[in-house]
């Protein structure tokens, strides 16, 4: 299946925009994307190794959390697994080290 | 909100306004009820910058009537290669003077209301009260959580974008039974794990296709015409020219709008994405 790189996350990737893995089930397919690509592991699991809450996997347009059976899911190879992560625009993500709010500029 | 007004409440349309929306009023979807509809609405942006200006521009051009705008920045020569609502001559000013005068250049009988003011929990409420529809224009995860909370409190809808580097994201949150930002991401990244837009650069024209998306959903709300993008969020990939969706839901167990919520009142946003253990 292919597996889709999110911009921020493809310099972990090796700068690839998509990824082809042989898995049978939506956990397979990550365990094999972060196999080949370990540095990508801290940013799509927590240390208890849940997928972070910024970060969505999408199994072609269905949230993966939505499936019921979620990761466990099987795929086949010509199903899409899509990682979207939050993004933000012109400056620094996520409490940025001033902590200011003010510029809000897109 | 504007679609909710009854017809005999709208305001009338005077003879300029007929000449100029005529493209307008030829549509049916649109036509005279649909323009004064516009006239009566009132919109936020927050954000004057790459997401705010195609979005108040186009609104402005719509004919919408009222068009909040918030912003704290002065223009730097950066911006211009994407905020094009600026000009080289208007370095240094404020955003809010900039945009306005670009705004009313262009509409006259436009409503800007200008706010100058860093949106703050203390704030929100009483800033939002008085519009139909708010703008996510923001570049920030405590601004954009803030907008998306105070606009489920409220209950407005918020047209969100956001962009980084070449990828953009749309959609609407915080409508009626819709999902809305924190049922997609309950929380932000936290600082450093993501690389930042800052470091990654933004292609200029990629905030002019999503907020030209934005506008084009708050005219459809304000209308009351078409398919949303509640429910769904579209993706762009500018450098591929791909525009594909996925599938958003009201997740029942969201902390500010699912069945049982932990979020009644503002947060410190700051405090929430500073990547801190602690919440609400």
């Amino acid at each position: 299946m292919t597996i889709f790189i999110p911009t921020p996350l493809r310099a972990f990737a090796g700068g690839s925009k998509a990824v082809e893995v042989q898995a049978s089930s939506v956990a397979a397919a990550l365990d094999s994307l972060t196999s080949a690509h370990p540095a990508l592991r801290n940013h799509l699991f927590n240390a208890e190794g849940k997928l972070r809450a910024f970060v969505n996997l999408y199994l072609n347009d269905e949230d993966v959390r939505y499936l019921p059976a979620k990761e466990a899911t099987a795929v086949s190879s010509s199903d899409t697994l899509s990682i979207i992560p939050s993004i933000a625009g012109g400056i620094a993500t996520a409490g940025n080290r001033t902590g200011s709010m003010r510029r809000v500029r897109g | 909100m504007a679609t909710v007004i009854e017809s005999a409440q709208l305001p009338e349309l005077s003879t300029e306004e007929l000449s100029r929306y005529a493209r307008h009023l030829s549509l049916p979807e649109v036509g005279t009820e649909g323009q004064r509809k516009l006239k009566a609405a009132r919109v936020l942006c927050v954000g004057t910058g790459g997401l705010g200006s195609p979005l108040a521009f186009y609104l402005a051009a719509a004919g919408i009537g009222t068009l909040g705008l918030v912003d704290f920045d002065v223009v730097d020569a950066s911006n211009l290669q994407r905020q094009i609502i600026h000009s080289t001559r208007d370095i240094g000013r404020k955003k809010l003077d900039s945009a306005a005068e670009k705004l009313q250049a262009l509409n006259p009988t436009l409503n800007v209301v200008k706010h100058e003011i860093m949106l703050s929990s203390a704030n929100a409420l009483d800033i939002l009260k008085d519009y139909d529809i708010v703008a996510d224009g923001t570049d920030n995860f405590p601004t954009r959580y803030l907008v998306n909370d105070a606009c489920v409190l409220l209950g407005k809808p918020n047209v969100y974008g956001s962009i980084f580097r070449f990828e953009g994201q749309a959609s609407v949150f915080a409508t009626k039974d819709g999902p809305c930002y924190r049922c997609l991401y309950p929380e932000p990244p936290p600082p450093g794990l993501v690389p930042s837009c800052a470091e990654g650069g933004v292609l200029g024209v990629l905030p002019g296709v999503i907020g030209v998306i934005q506008a084009t959903e708050a005219v459809k709300i304000i209308l009351g015409k078409g398919k949303t993008l509640s429910g769904r969020l579209m993706l762009y990939d500018a450098m591929d020219m791909h525009f594909r969706e996925v599938k958003l839901r009201r997740d029942p167990a969201c902390p500010v709008c699912g069945d049982s919520p932990t979020i009644t009142e503002y947060v410190d946003y700051v405090e929430f994405c500073s990547g801190r253990p602690a919440r609400a």
